[in-house]
């Protein structure tokens, strides 16, 4: 049992990355669209009230993976947050700046006013995406470790293609997300014009879904390696490009809501491809395999890794249930009123 | 400014105490929330709907930055203090991650509901979300304290070798050690954290009243919203009363804990450089150096007898400590005299309050609602305060070594009459920062966090100026916007036990 418990911890530490990436994913996506697709002020603020009383709450998805990560693996916790010092203070920065845009555009009615906000908004969200993925880049291509488990490279090392490759697809892919979900929100003209960018954020996410896969298949044969070993991964691949494949069927026969789930399920399905990749590794050493921190030697003991088990098991129910009701009482479309943003 | 182990002190410390000026208001509020939300629907009173209305929207500002300069604390542990992570995370860790689970998603779920569902909800489903998050806050701060309090006290751990592939795993000729977790519930009940999670409650309770009567007592003054503000400053006042009455009692048993189980920190508190029986310095200036505190003004034996209930039991002093274990003092005897200080003023601004409340007299003392309107300020000092005084006491350890004690629990002293701890058991400061981060990322990452800061601090108080200008509104003049749909409406009534008459009595109270 005890050898178990990284492995299950390995697999909800991905529920939580999982459950982050579709939920902040859309309204960062929302958040990097609304420039597009808003032409005035009522219409803005109906794209920043379609996420306005969830955002918050998709943001401690992020909290509580780092607070696991932390406490489940404290050594690759300590590894990454250390050695990608630069890029997690801007990932911050772009979170706190991306809350301070949506809370405060609404406070005043002046015109430059709404606008500064409304740019921050677009490029705080733009900005975490970007980061996100090109730390996901680094950490698939793998990274420099001395060996006492600390980071080893510079800050330009962590800048290289593959790790940009992967931070655009990150952005493009929460930019149809968050498209995709405002198509449901949204009525009348807004929605028409949804649409078409809807359209368009999925043809750009398919470019670059198909040059990171390339990439990926030819300049970075680590990643490939779980699955040659294991034929049955295979089956991740094949679901993520067939949830890929149904997102333009279901937008054909226009049913948002079956689009919608398609995309969460191609977000769901491209986090458990990058833990069949890693597994079972949580940073892969390059070149010094041997230093990789892997499930077992970055583990806490199994005694807290049963303790936050219980826990997990108590809570997460719970947060299920209550994030189902607050996304149930916020369901239909946006409608504005007096505590709307 | 080119050492990494200072700029990320200075660092945590300046961002820590940006973000603890928000956890204490919204614990504090959210009590406040469930009482007017909790009376709204029980009696019916409109005065109480809109109240908390009002409330609800000053809350929600600052939970919003709370959360985002919360963020920055959790990733801090990881990006600044590095090797500190690696040691404490398996016990530090599921204290974390149940904060994240049980307080976090409790907190913003809800408040959700708090601030955005007032025409989506009934009123029975929003009092419940105002509960959760009055719940989730105080959760959240149950873990964090518990934490802390596990590296002031620690207990239900043991420090064992790291191992790799089944051997002690060697870096630099040294094995890598750690803190393990042994039993949960003594590593949650260690021997500081109740007492410490009760003093922070009660900082957090005189925080939320203060602020509330600030509020009140500026818009007494102004004449404007006059009932909505008696009522507001008559409440907040009740729990001010008892908070500030309850916080020297509860100071008292924890600095007697703090004795017990840090008594360099308590030295450092009050300055007692000397071994022996123990003053108690009301005033002065300590000078490390001459090992004196100069200017002092001192009740004596007053420490003694605090700590002992007899004037002329010896207090060990920071002679007793080697000088690499001892705290500095200027700080924390500065910081927590300033806490008391203003702790014993709330007390006697409180109770003066009070009784020209029971003469009836209190809102036309205008001199009294005017230091009302700044002792906001003294409630955030204080809370401030007492935390520098604790963390910068428990220096130079982030995690502490057990006092060594003798089987009668008298400490252990070596041949020079020191104290001698086992390093092993605890963490030092100096050792626990990030090795592979540079001043210069530091110090990039300090102009980053005073830039946004700055920012935030601003619109915090350009935002909250605006709601107090503007006031709370009266709710007649919104009754039918308020009036849920007609799906909600037969929501509502199916979901209320009352009869329908008395759903309609409340309407029309409303309308």
């Amino acid at each position: 049992m005890s050898e178990l418990l990284p492995v299950v911890w390995f697999g909800l530490l991905g529920l939580l990355l999982a459950g982050y990436a579709v939920l902040d994913g859309f309204d960062l996506g929302v958040g990097m669209m609304h420039l597009f697709v808003a032409r005035d002020d009522l219409e803005r603020r109906m794209v920043i009230n379609s996420i306005g009383p969830l955002w918050d709450g998709n943001e401690v998805w992020l909290v509580t993976f780092g607070g696991a990560l932390f406490a489940a693996f404290p050594e690759a916790y300590a590894t990454v947050f250390s050695g990608f010092y630069d890029a997690l203070m801007l990932l911050i920065f772009a979170l706190i700046f991306r809350a301070v845009s949506i809370e405060f555009r609404s406070k005043r009615h002046t015109r430059w006013w709404r606008r500064a906000w409304d740019v921050g908004l677009a490029l705080g969200s733009f900005q975490v995406a970007l980061l996100a993925g090109i730390a996901v880049g680094n950490v698939i291509q793998g990274v420099p470790i001395a060996s006492g488990g600390d980071y080893a490279g510079r800050l330009q090392d962590q800048l290289g293609t593959y790790p940009i490759l992967v931070g655009v697809l990150t952005v493009t892919l929460f930019a149809m997300h968050g498209a995709i979900y405002l198509y449901l929100k949204t009525e009348g003209d807004l929605q028409e014009r949804t649409h078409r960018w809807m359209w368009r954020s999925f043809g750009i996410f398919l470019v670059c879904f198909m040059l990171t896969t390339i990439y990926t298949l030819v300049e970075v044969p680590g990643a490939v390696a779980n699955f040659q070993h294991h034929p049955v991964l295979w089956a991740v691949p094949v679901l993520n490009v067939l949830a890929i494949a149904n997102i333009p069927r279901a937008l054909f026969l226009e049913r948002p809501g079956y689009a919608f789930a398609s995309s969460c399920c191609t977000v769901v399905a491209l986090v458990f491809l990058l833990g069949a990749a890693l597994y079972p590794n949580l940073v892969i050493s390059s070149p010094y395999a041997d230093r990789s921190l892997t499930l077992w030697n970055a583990a806490s003991s199994p005694k807290t890794l049963g303790i936050m088990l219980v826990i997990a098991l108590i809570g997460m129910p719970l947060v299920i249930s209550y994030s189902g009701m607050v996304y149930w009482t916020f369901r239909g479309k946006v409608e504005l009123d007096e505590h709307s943003y | 400014m080119d050492d990494p182990l200072l700029l990320s002190r200075i660092q945590f410390a300046f961002t820590i105490m940006f973000h603890y000026l928000f956890p204490p208001l919204t614990i504090g509020l959210s009590l406040v929330l469930v009482y007017l939300d909790g009376m709204s629907l029980r009696t019916g009173d409109s005065l109480y709907a809109s109240a908390a209305r009002f409330w609800t929207r000053i809350f929600a500002l600052n939970f919003a930055i709370g959360v985002a300069t919360g963020i920055v604390m959790e990733f801090e542990f990881g990006t600044n203090w590095s090797t500190y992570s690696r040691f404490v995370g398996d016990v530090f860790g599921s204290a974390l991650a149940a904060e994240g689970i049980f307080a976090f998603f409790l907190e913003s779920g809800f408040l959700a509901v708090l601030v955005f569902g007032w025409s989506r909800v009934g009123p029975r489903m929003h009092f419940f979300s105002t509960c959760m998050v009055a719940l989730g806050s105080i959760f959240s701060s149950i873990w964090i304290v518990v934490a802390n309090s596990w590296q002031q006290t620690p207990a239900g751990h043991h420090i064992v070798p790291v191992l790799r592939d089944g051997a002690p795993w060697i870096v630099r000729g040294e094995p890598v050690m750690r803190a393990e977790i042994v039993d949960f519930w003594a590593m949650v009940l260690n021997p500081s954290s109740i007492q410490r999670l009760v003093h922070v409650w009660i900082g957090c309770l005189i925080m939320g009243a203060f602020f509330v009567m600030s509020i009140s007592a500026w818009y007494l003054l102004r004449d404007r919203h006059r009932a909505f503000a008696e009522r507001s400053f008559r409440g907040a006042l009740l729990l001010g009363t008892l908070a500030s009455l309850a916080a020297p009692i509860s100071g008292h048993f924890q600095a007697r804990g703090v004795y017990q189980h840090q008594p360099a920190k308590l030295a450092a508190f009050e300055g007692h450089f000397h071994t022996g029986p123990g003053d108690l310095s009301l005033f002065g200036i300590p000078d490390s150096e001459a090992a004196e505190v100069r200017d002092e003004i001192a009740i004596p034996g007053g420490l003694s007898f605090l700590l002992f209930g007899d004037r002329d039991t010896p207090v060990m002093g920071l002679d007793r400590f080697r000088p690499r274990d001892r705290p500095p003092v200027t700080i924390p005897f500065a910081s927590y005299h300033l806490m008391i200080a203003l702790g014993m003023g709330f007390v006697a601004l409180t109770l003066t309050a009070t009784f020209f409340l029971w003469r009836g007299s209190l809102f036309r003392q205008r001199w009294l609602l005017w230091i009302f309107v700044f002792a906001v300020l003294g409630a955030v000092a204080a809370n401030q305060a007492g935390w520098v005084a604790a963390e910068v006491g428990r220096q130079p350890w982030i995690v502490y070594p057990p006092l060594p004690v003798d089987s009668a629990g008298n400490p252990l002293l070596d041949a020079h009459g020191f104290v001698t701890y086992e390093s092993q058991q605890g963490l030092r400061t100096a050792d626990a920062v990030s090795p592979v981060v540079s001043a210069a990322q530091v110090r990039r990452s300090i102009a980053l966090f005073g830039l946004i800061y700055a920012l935030l601090l601003g619109v915090w108080i350009f935002v909250l100026n605006d709601k107090i200008q503007r006031g709370p509104e009266l709710l007649d003049r919104d009754a039918d916007r308020r009036r849920p749909g007609f799906l909600g409406a037969a929501v509502t009534r199916t979901g209320h036990a009352e009869s329908l008459t008395g759903t309609a009595a409340k309407g029309q109270d409303q309308a």
